[in-house]
């Protein structure tokens, strides 16, 4: 089994184009976590979103994405699948996903918010998700009696504190969350 | 006998040609049904080409876009039947953009011009609007069959239409399909005269229908051998239509679970004993232990059980099967575990065809199903088995070498291995053995699908001894392009490829530049294709239509999806803005 591919004739200079596993300077292996991230990292990493630093990160540990993240997979038929499972369904179905970061975890989660019938069932799946507890939240104080403010971001793309609009309207107009920790955190929940 | 000397004006017998008089030819040609035969008949010489063609009447097209509707009106004047297959396979699992095309009304219009006397019309993977349905009913007056197979872009308002004017209908099959499902009432527009009707398959559909309407639509159709109903038909329901139409061939029942009386039991029971000639059993949904007993008398003759809508527990499914002996194919989910598939493998000797469909297919916590256990026992009982699609979620080489060696005949070899890149999960070795195994062994293999964490070597394998496959699947597998290439390479009757998520690059894309003139379409997605050498492609192939799906945000020079296709009928122009033809 050859670890490299060889080009002859390389007149496009296929191989200064060539997309290859793994992180550049390192060869080919035969690393099973690889398939995985190739999976999930096709798109070449660019330097703007933090999303892709993380992703390539990835490649090197062991834990796959959740399953239901991948497009068109397993191959079954959507009638099969709607009919067999009208509750759970993969990602491109019409669920309300964002992604949710942690200040400190070294990947994002992404959860569907449809999934929940309010705050106190978001809020629990945050705090197991990422193993932390949130505090009491009062429309004065914000979340009070822990480092972590969960905020999220919203259509018009500022940074609000999860909890201060009715959910219907949440739901709609959450773009992501983000789990803020420190004095960030605690600069939200100051009433300004 | 009229058409005798317009032919003769247009092809001019040569001295070495044919004996017979074109009519005789033709006479003898139109007992050729397999359009492969056909298809060598007309290279003959001019004269067969010609005999060949006006006899033809039906046509199958395995890509809509692989020519025109004109092009196709013009070989062939006589057809009564088409067969016609539209968009990538892969559109099944949401890859293909909405609005991709596959139009069926081109096509439609082309047949009222050329072809009134069109008897029948078979669509797989093609978008159809109630218009086109209303356009059909009106201008096809000896319409006959219409099977709509995964198809999109209709309500039950186009399904009306066809029932209120075809008046000649004997086949109505509507399966799996994208129906907007406003309300059953367009059962009821089959008017009291209609008596025709020998299939009917709703069992895909939703919306409640009239059962009045139905048991009297079932009453007078005498001829009726399929009936296949919907999950609104109860089981006393079912009880009354089977008493209408015991010559019943094929039956797929509605919903299997409701509060039976002890007497609604035994009549249901007695409906299924008078049902002498089923051979296929569908639908059974909800099926529980309880009520599958009043299938058993009826599972005599029967050759096709379906129960991949039915979440059996294996126990029951072995009560079942040893009723079925004389089983050929059967479906079902993987509820039934190791333990069901051990009773195939004991109860149903001459089974053929398995397919194992996954219940929970996106519950990471379930670590039920099946395993390479329940496949092995089904080889050890069923050596006859040649078709098989497997999900699960665990499986080793050896298990898969064992099952080939047990059933060497397979010609469909479709294992999904649920988790993407998963080896065998005793060795932790890639899943190349396994495969290597299924295409050295069973040399009559047509279509394989692969999964599992494979390398190049699975490809150099199948390059090397897969001579007569026809179908190959990918995903998530394979180090290099090296892979594509040993494929393209080795397989010369390769006719569909189609992978995803797997590092092959613009250098393997144009190994196969010969290659793809004598396939049917190649696709690729979440590959390292680039736009220029699809560009290089579409250059160098002028017969082929390359075509390249962008996503939101991808780099500009990334090819993210790309499906290529062999034509006759030049580049698409119906194309969405998110296609983009090369």
């Amino acid at each position: 089994m050859e670890g490299r591919v060889t080009y002859e004739n390389d007149d496009l200079n296929l191989k200064a184009t060539e997309l290859r596993l793994g992180l550049p300077g390192t060869d080919e292996t035969d690393d099973h976590e690889q398939a995985i991230s190739t999976a999930r990292n096709n798109k070449r990493p660019s330097p703007d979103t933090t999303d892709d630093c993380v992703n390539k990160s990835r490649s090197d540990e062991a834990a796959p994405v959740a399953k239901a993240q991948i497009v068109g997979w397993p191959p079954i038929r959507s009638y099969r699948k709607n009919t067999l499972q009208p509750k759970k369904t993969e990602a491109e179905a019409p669920g309300i996903y964002v992604k949710v970061s942690m200040d400190g975890a070294p990947y994002l989660r992404k959860i569907d918010l449809k999934v929940y019938k309010g705050y106190p069932e978001l809020l629990k799946a945050l705090e197991n998700m990422f193993k932390f507890t949130i505090g009491q939240y009062s429309e004065r104080e914000g979340y009070k009696g822990s480092e972590y403010a969960p905020t999220y971001e919203d259509k018009d793309g500022d940074w609000m504190l999860v909890g201060d609009v009715p959910w219907d309207m949440f739901m709609t107009s959450c773009k992501r969350l983000r789990i803020m920790k420190g004095s960030e955190a605690r600069g939200l929940g100051c009433g300004v | 006998m009229i058409m005798e000397s317009k032919r003769k004006k247009e092809s001019p017998s040569s001295p070495e040609s044919t004996q017979f008089p074109d009519e005789v030819l033709e006479r003898v040609l139109a007992f050729l049904t397999s359009h492969k035969d056909r298809s060598s008949v007309s290279l003959v010489c001019k004269d067969w080409y010609n005999a060949e063609r006006w006899s033809r009447t039906h046509v199958f097209i395995g890509n809509c876009y692989s020519v025109s509707p004109e092009i196709l009106a013009r070989r062939f004047p006589n057809i009564r039947s088409v067969t016609l297959k539209g968009k990538p396979r892969f559109s099944d699992f949401n890859l293909v953009p909405q609005n991709w095309g596959a139009d069926i009304h081109a096509w439609l219009v082309a047949f009222a011009d050329k072809y009134p006397f069109l008897e029948e019309l078979r669509l797989k993977r093609m978008t159809v609007s109630d218009e086109s349905l209303e356009y059909l009913a009106a201008n096809f007056q000896n319409f006959k069959v219409l099977s709509l197979l995964s198809c999109d872009g209709f309500s039950t308002d186009g399904l009306a239409a066809i029932a209120t004017h075809c008046k000649n209908l004997t086949e109505l099959d509507i399966q799996e399909n994208g129906v907007e499902d406003r309300s059953g009432s367009w059962l009821s527009c089959f008017p009291e005269s209609f008596t025709s009707l020998e299939v009917l398959n709703f069992a895909s559909m939703s919306a409640e229908v009239n059962f009045d309407a139905l048991e009297r639509l079932v009453s007078r159709c005498k001829s009726l051998k399929v009936l296949k109903v919907n999950k609104s038909i109860s089981l006393e329901q079912l009880q009354k239509l089977l008493t209408r139409a015991p010559q019943l061939v094929e039956l797929g029942t509605g919903s299997f679970s409701q509060e039976l009386t002890t007497r609604q039991y035994a009549e249901l029971e007695s409906a299924f004993n008078n049902c002498k000639n089923i051979h296929t059993l569908s639908g059974l949904w909800e099926a529980t232990a309880l009520y599958l007993p009043v299938l058993y008398p009826a599972c005599a003759n029967l050759t096709f059980l379906n129960l991949s809508y039915t979440a059996l527990q294996g126990g029951d499914l072995a009560k079942l099967l040893v009723h079925c002996p004389r089983l050929q194919r059967l479906w079902v989910l993987d509820t039934v575990e190791d333990k069901g598939l051990e009773a195939v493998g004991s109860y149903c000797p001459l089974l053929e065809e398995l397919r194992v469909f996954p219940a929970d297919p996106f519950d990471e916590e379930i670590i039920h199903g099946v395993t390479e256990e329940g496949f092995v026992a089904v080889s050890f009982g069923c050596r006859r088995l040649h078709y098989v699609l497997y999900f699960c979620r665990q499986m080793t080489n050896a298990a898969v070498a064992t099952i080939v060696q047990n059933c060497p005949d397979f010609t469909h070899f479709r294992l999904c291995i649920m988790n993407p890149g998963q080896p065998d999960y005793l060795t932790n070795e890639p899943m190349d053995e396994a495969f290597g195994a299924v295409v050295k062994t069973c040399t009559k293999l047509q279509r394989l699908s692969v999964s599992g964490l494979l390398t190049d070597l699975t490809f150099e394998y199948i390059g090397k001894y897969a001579k007569n496959l026809e179908t190959l699947s990918v995903a998530f597998a394979g180090n290099s392009g090296r892979g594509m290439e040993c494929v393209l390479g080795g397989c010369p009757k390769l006719r569909k490829l189609e992978i995803r998520d797997c590092p092959f690059g613009d250098e393997a894309l144009l190994s196969g530049l010969e290659k793809y003139e004598s396939m049917r379409s190649l696709w690729m997605s979440a590959c390292n294709v680039t736009m220029n050498g699809c560009r290089q492609l579409a250059r160098k192939m002028p017969r082929l239509n390359v075509e390249v799906m962008k996503e939101d945000g991808s780099d500009d020079s990334q090819a993210d999806k790309v499906y290529v296709y062999r034509t006759v009928a030049g580049p698409r122009r119906d194309a969405p803005p998110s296609v983009l033809t090369l």
